[in-house]
């Protein structure tokens, strides 16, 4: 698995290759919140284009990621560029009522 | 109906071992030339099981998991066994969005994608002694 964090202003755009499981997961944890930590960023948007595989652990980081932002404050957590398999466990966990969705990295930036 | 094929797996309880689960789970199933989707559904569900042995049967310590696959013509089963702490109240660890461990990040869906992605689901614990999920799908032609 990798995890590509790049800094861009006021979001922090986060690219996953591989499969997120709770292995997967607590890496991830740990290097965007450190990424989110050193940066000026208020958003964050998660790329899933390059995630093979997710089970409800994807739900869970992606629960503790909406913590991070607003224990910072004011910010956004949008996750982008999710296949089929992955919109489905998204849509059972009810986060779409506080996670947005875009179709492209580059429509998170325009809504954000 | 009798059984196809079968295969038994144990390993630890370490948190590396959940993708080698799924993976295993669903190369015992190609042959009955399944969906990419099937395949998803049993490689999640899976997945999840062996998640929660990892975390709650053991509680990240040392452990052993047992995986079971049995093919009944296109009919599979899943047995993932644990003899770790148990489940006090199944019916709660079962509700949607319930979690023990909060602080961990968890999503408490586990077993509602485990419901929701398979055919059929039981399951067994005693608490001190174990957990057993028993799972099902059937593999439409």
């Amino acid at each position: 698995m990798e995890i590509k964090c790049e800094d861009g202003g006021k979001n922090l755009i986060v690219f996953i290759t591989g499969d997120i499981d709770h292995h997967s997961a607590q890496e991830i944890k740990r290097k965007v919140d450190k990424s989110f930590e050193r940066s000026n960023a208020k958003n964050i948007i998660i790329s899933f284009k390059n995630v093979s595989f997710m089970d409800s652990s994807g739900i869970g980081m992606l629960m503790g990621r909406y913590k991070t932002i607003n224990y910072r404050g004011g910010g956004k957590l949008v996750a982008a560029e999710m296949t089929a398999g992955i919109s489905r466990i998204f849509d059972m966990s009810g986060l779409s009522k506080i996670i947005s969705r875009a179709a492209t990295v580059e429509e998170a930036v325009r809504s954000l | 109906m009798g059984i196809d094929n079968e295969m038994k797996v144990t390993f630890s309880a370490k948190s590396e071992n959940e993708s080698f689960a799924r993976v295993c789970a669903a190369a015992f199933v190609t042959v009955l030339n399944p969906t990419v989707g099937d395949i998803e559904d049993v490689k999640t569900a899976v997945s999840e099981a062996v998640t929660n042995a990892v975390i709650h049967g053991y509680e990240n310590t040392e452990g052993v998991v047992r995986m079971r696959c049995v093919l009944s013509g296109r009919e599979l089963m899943i047995e993932i066994e644990d003899d770790g702490a148990g489940i006090e109240n199944i019916a709660l660890a079962m509700e949607p969005l319930y979690t023990s461990r909060p602080e961990l990040e968890r999503s408490g869906m586990g077993f509602t994608v485990m419901e929701a992605f398979m055919d059929g689901i039981e399951v067994e614990s005693s608490p001190g002694h174990g957990t057993t999920v028993r799972m099902k799908k059937i593999f439409n032609t």
